[in-house]
């Protein structure tokens, strides 16, 4: 039997990397360097914050205690969130937003394929759905890896410091603990630390495409998943939360 | 009207009639049904079932709204509307006629299953306006989630591409 508070806690995790990376990349809107990346990074940002709902509703039922998406996503501060530290950074420039997409969606895609195996209908359905959309998405981020990679000395320099800025929040990414090591059991959860394999040679792959080279490992960061979090993800809250929480009744 | 707890077939082809009259809030030259997001009319308990195309579609709400006004209108108020997730909506499930609509709207509508390939393993896709397959993806993200924005070599026009998904 799955216990309650650990599949709330999960779908949390899942949740919430979605509904940051989607709220960081609405940043770009309006910005980017040319409208055609400008539609695909708004686009992106609209499937994860799709994403997000479903998984957040899902973690309000599991909960039981009457909070919805909405709820969850408004009406949580900092510690209580459960993203990784790679998805609430800061934007910084277009390509340490390409890095930071790039190195996310090849997680996400290995990440989701295996959770439409999930023993719970309700995440294998979930996720059946959302896996189509992140196929787009890593597709699309590596294919900017190898043209920025691959292209002047400039974007070449500035692909190459993104890569190496984000690399530190990668190994949070596959990290397990006490509560997924038990869902991984029920079959519920998908054992990171068993996609970090194939993850590496997908990157390896993309980068010798954009003849960039490896990443150099600095020591890794985490802390996302039990609420310890960087002091960015308070700013983005306050921007994002701001509305529900100055009218809390507002509605369309 | 009687209770709708329950639908007959008569009832039934009655709400896929009205639904099909119901367009795409972002393509209204395709209906609801022709698109494939009306997977049905459940009989018992009764409920119209609908799945949206992306997860983050913002027509997903408006498509609902109309369909409950449509139904509404059409003494059907009291028939939910359920959203269903699996199996995930797929471009195969547009209608022939959904897609000769698209055509003639000018987006290249997505190949059935995995037919229309070129030698390299690629969708060979045929511009809306002129038919050359001397064409070029743009952009991968168009104007809305399940469109790609192309070009073609041939009439030198843009043209809408419906994503295969």
């Amino acid at each position: 039997m799955t216990d309650r508070a650990s599949l709330f806690d999960y779908l949390l995790r899942l949740g919430d990397d979605s509904l940051i990376l989607g709220q960081r990349l609405t940043e770009w809107c309006g910005h980017a360097p040319a409208l055609e990346i400008d539609l695909s990074l708004a686009n992106l940002g609209l499937d994860l914050i799709g994403q997000a709902t479903l998984l957040l509703n899902l973690a309000g039922e599991v909960e039981a205690k009457g909070r919805d998406g909405d709820k969850l996503a408004f009406h949580r501060d900092v510690l209580q969130f459960r993203n990784c530290l790679l998805v609430e950074q800061p934007n910084g420039d277009f390509a340490q937003t390409i890095a930071r997409q790039f190195l996310f969606s090849t997680f996400q895609l290995a990440q989701f394929e295996a959770l439409t195996g999930s023993s719970d209908p309700r995440i294998a359905e979930i996720t059946a759905k959302a896996v189509k959309e992140v196929r787009y998405h890593a597709e699309l981020a590596a294919d900017w890896v190898v043209r920025l990679g691959d292209g002047t000395d400039e974007s070449r320099s500035r692909m190459i410091d993104g890569l190496d800025w984000f690399w530190r929040f990668v190994g949070e990414l596959f990290e397990m603990d006490a509560i997924e090591t038990a869902l991984v059991a029920e079959g519920v959860a998908v054992d990171r630390a068993a996609l970090r394999a194939g993850f590496d040679a997908r990157v390896e792959a993309v980068l010798a495409r954009a003849s960039l080279p490896s990443p150099v490992y600095p020591r890794g960061i985490k802390g996302g998943r039990v609420g310890h979090h960087s002091e960015h993800l308070g700013h983005l809250l306050a921007q994002m939360q701001y509305l529900p929480r100055a009218y809390p009744d507002a509605v369309w | 009207m009687a209770s709708l707890a329950t639908l007959d077939d008569a009832a039934a082809d009655a709400i896929m009639a009205v639904l099909a009259g119901v367009p795409d809030p972002e393509i209204p030259v395709v209906s609801v049904v022709d698109l494939g997001i009306v997977r049905g009319v459940r009989a018992n308990p009764a409920a119209v079932l609908l799945t949206p195309t992306y997860t983050g579609c913002p027509a997903t709400l408006a498509i609902e709204a109309s369909v409950r006004i449509a139904l509404d209108l059409a003494g059907f108020d009291a028939v939910p509307i359920e959203t269903v997730l699996s199996p995930p909506w797929s471009t195969d499930w547009i209608s022939d006629e959904g897609r000769r609509r698209l055509l003639d709207y000018g987006i290249a509508p997505p190949p059935k299953g995995e037919g229309s390939r070129s030698l390299r393993g690629e969708d060979l896709v045929a511009c809306p306006r002129c038919a050359s397959t001397d064409t070029v993806e743009v952009s991968r993200f168009g104007s809305t989630p399940c469109k790609a924005l192309w070009r073609c070599r041939g009439c030198l026009e843009p043209f809408d591409r419906f994503k295969c998904h």
